[in-house]
């Protein structure tokens, strides 16, 4: 009986979540686990902080991931990540791009985007990855990939066969992009 | 062959196996992709109706003509559709009819919190509810069959964690039953009073038939604890939907669960059976506590929302904090979470970079309207820095209240309020509103927010944009032709990126002493066929950082160092900022 490991997927509404959380759900039913992977629609995926839970184990009942409960994070936006932190276990392990994006409160200047935010998280005691995942997928051919890229390198830390994860991408990517994907796969993998 | 589904996607799979052959339904979160994901199967006839009344009536005529018929709408939009909805709980059916209602408990994506449990028992009509997407798909094929042995009707209900979430299902070939003869028959399907005075008590009659159904059916079934509670008593929890996992998950095997598939009606022996195996009982339900009335009217002693809120989703934290103490027998303490010190700005959803509705907001918030808003995205023209709507209600609100707001004012409104509604709310509720202002003559000035498509939900088409579900051309009603042929002698179409004539066409429309329309027409910005320029840049040795840029809430727009600065990410080059700059700072960017 293995116990239900717990992944959020955090982001800006529009980032490309929705194919991260297709590639890990896929993996992880071709892997033989019961998978649950919950989205968000409508009014928030307006620019809005969007999360997506993917939950996997021999059974698995509650769609939701709850405070304390995330085994992984993986964020799309540094503020996302700090946003999603008291969402994670003890000994979680944070993947996050490094790319800021600033949401209305700091644009519209009422508030401030926090600094030095991967070394506050660090500091709360959080494993943290922080990776410039823009530049990968830009480098892998496409700023489009960086989902593919944070994939890339959460398969660093999964207990997962590199061809299980193959056999995911070519099942969920169109075929047309997917050499490219294979190779920001590799980026974030190898960083 | 096992695969992972959304629960709509599992829903609109159950409706193929179950042999439907016609969907019709009107777009709102989260029951939208229902309808989307039916219509890939080109076996089954799909359709976007203007609102969720035609459709149910639509799939009335369906199932008339004696094939499976569905529609599909979110909680309120069973509001819309309760007019028929009642009514055909009296006709019952000729081939089966399934409808789906979405709750959204935590309001995702919507404006209010209801609980459409309400409908089904005052329309008297029997409401299923699925707890996973398997469940969605299963309960399909049988309220089809429920259907049309009761003569009823049949609600499916979802709710956002149950429609979003994808699990796993295994699916099953289509079949498809032989086309039911369609056969005049006056008594049952004309109610008039004299035929319907016969009807209700068929109805009373089939609620109790389903009842004792009720009791012994696979989809309401109890799972005996197996191992004991920790504080030794025998806990019986009463649960359905999503609430059902979350039990699972907090309190596994210790607690016996009585899991209800069917929430209308509900069992009487079945409920007093596992109350009577159990020395605590407990229901746990998002939203009203109609499960824990119902054990209550049975003499049942049942906490409930005792403990529980009436308000917002559950979650496993939630039970274990409102239910540790009387399941566990000691409460709950939740671990330290980890954060960091600094505030974390909110991220609300916000208007789109580019998005048509952004000029028409910034122009009406500039002359001080007062705005009677509707249902779409345009509803973030509330939002700051616009801050332009003062009212959003349901659909198709903003025509019919601009009507008695100028009326009963006393001559203080008309010259500065205007309604706001979008191309699809408009067909689908604010036509009737406009038929009020041409009729009864208040001076209102309405504005239709036309995107050519309907925008929140995700980009379905309606009536105005020419093509069907399917993406072919269909039948398209022109606005402009619409809204003089009820008599509006001053209707008037402005481009909302040019500020100077949305600002003219404002001025000039609410001075005007009589009713007027405006149509403020630009696709949505998201629309793939939408070709868009080279993003703007900031000349950062002319800018004087003024901020006057910041006025519209251009989320590509923010200021970096006292100068204006452009995200070229998101950037689309629409040329609202440029117009509002007083030094000219904007500059395009070369090819």
């Amino acid at each position: 009986m293995s116990e239900t490991k717990n992944v959020m997927i955090v982001g800006v509404g529009g980032q490309g979540s929705l194919l991260a959380s297709k590639l890990l759900g896929r993996l992880l039913l071709d892997a033989g686990y019961d998978v649950k992977v919950s989205e968000v629609h409508g009014m928030s995926q307006r620019g809005g902080s969007v999360v997506t839970y993917v939950r996997y184990g021999d059974k698995v009942y509650s769609p939701l991931v709850d405070e304390g409960e995330a085994d992984y994070i993986i964020s799309f936006e540094l503020l996302e990540a700090a946003r999603w932190l008291p969402y994670l276990k003890k000994d979680g392990q944070i993947v996050t791009n490094i790319q800021q994006i600033d949401p209305m409160p700091v644009i519209t200047g009422a508030m401030e985007y926090p600094t030095d935010l991967v070394e506050k998280m660090k500091q709360t005691g959080a494993k943290v990855d922080a990776i410039d995942c823009l530049s990968l997928a830009q480098q892998a051919g496409s700023a489009k990939a960086v989902n593919i890229v944070l994939m890339g390198r959460l398969s660093h830390y999964f207990d997962m066969p590199e061809e299980a994860w193959q056999k995911a991408m070519e099942a969920v990517v169109p075929a047309k992009f997917l050499e490219m994907n294979k190779k920001a796969f590799e980026l974030g993998k190898n960083v | 062959m096992k695969k992972l589904m959304l629960g709509n996607q599992a829903f609109a799979r159950g409706l193929y196996e179950a042999g439907c052959l016609f969907v019709s339904s009107y777009p709102g979160t989260p029951s939208t992709e229902v309808t989307e994901e039916a219509a890939k199967y080109d076996e089954i006839y799909c359709e976007w109706a203007p609102n969720e009344k035609v459709a149910m009536e639509a799939a009335f005529g369906a199932s008339l003509a004696g094939r499976r018929s569905f529609c599909g709408m979110k909680h309120v939009g069973l509001n819309v559709a309760a007019d028929p909805l009642y009514t055909m709980s009296y006709t019952g059916v000729n081939a089966g009819i399934v409808i789906c209602v979405a709750d959204d408990a935590g309001m995702h994506s919507s404006q209010n919190e209801q609980d459409s449990r309400h409908h089904a028992i005052a329309s008297k009509v029997p409401m299923l509810e699925p707890a996973d997407s398997e469940e969605a798909r299963t309960f399909a094929a049988l309220a089809y069959d429920l259907s049309e042995e009761y003569d009823t009707p049949i609600i499916i209900k979802m709710c956002t964690r149950v429609a979003h979430s994808q699990s796993v299902v295994e699916t099953a070939e289509r079949k498809v039953p032989d086309r039911k003869a369609y056969e005049k028959n006056i008594p049952k399907y004309v109610m008039m009073p004299g035929n319907a005075i016969r009807r209700h008590p068929f109805v009373e009659d089939r609620m109790k038939r389903m009842a004792q159904w009720a009791e012994n059916c696979e989809i309401n079934r109890v799972e005996k604890a197996t191992v004991t509670s920790p504080n030794g008593r025998k806990v019986g929890i009463i649960t359905s939907s999503t609430s059902y996992q979350y039990v699972k998950e907090v309190f596994g095997n210790s607690v016996s669960v009585l899991k209800l598939g069917m929430v209308n009606p509900l069992p009487e022996k079945l409920i007093k059976d596992f109350a009577k195996d159990n020395e605590v009982l407990i229901v746990v339900e998002e939203l009203d506590p109609i499960i824990e009335n119902h054990c209550k009217s049975l003499g049942l002693s049942v906490h409930g929302k005792d403990l529980l809120p009436m308000c917002g989703e559950f979650s496993q934290n939630l039970l274990r904090k409102c239910l540790g103490g009387l399941v566990w027998g000691r409460e709950h303490t939740a671990d330290q979470v980890l954060s960091v010190d600094d505030p974390i700005p909110g991220r609300p959803p916000v208007m789109c970079a580019g998005c048509p509705h952004r000029g028409l907001f910034y122009t009406l918030n500039k002359n001080k309207c007062t705005v009677l808003g509707d249902i779409g995205c345009y509803t973030l023209g509330a939002v700051a820095p616009l801050s332009a709507i003062d009212t959003t209600l349901c659909m198709g609100a903003s025509v019919s209240a601009i009507h008695g707001f100028n009326k009963a004012g006393e001559g203080e409104n008309e010259g500065k309020t205007v309604a706001v509604i979008g191309d699809s709310t408009f067909m689908h509720s604010g036509m009737t509103g406009l038929a009020n202002i041409a009729y009864n003559q208040s001076d209102s000035t309405v504005i239709i927010l036309d995107n050519s498509i309907t925008g929140m939900t995700g980009h379905q088409q309606n009536p105005t944009t020419g093509y069907n579900i399917k993406g072919d051309p269909a039948g398209k009603i022109d606005l402009e032709a619409l809204c003089k042929s009820m008599g509006f002698e001053r209707v008037r179409v402005v481009d909302p990126y040019d500020l100077k004539a949305t600002d003219a066409a404002i001025k000039e429309e609410l001075a005007a002493k009589e009713p007027s329309v405006i149509i403020s027409r630009r696709p949505c910005a998201l629309l793939k066929y939408v070709k868009h320029n080279k993003p703007v840049c900031v000349n950062t040795d002319k800018c004087i950082g003024c901020k006057s840029c910041m006025k519209i809430g251009c989320p590509a727009i923010s200021m970096k160092d006292g100068k204006a600065h452009i995200d070229e990410t998101l950037c689309v080059g629409c040329g609202v900022c440029e117009q509002l700059c007083p030094v000219g700072a904007f500059e395009h960017t070369e090819e």
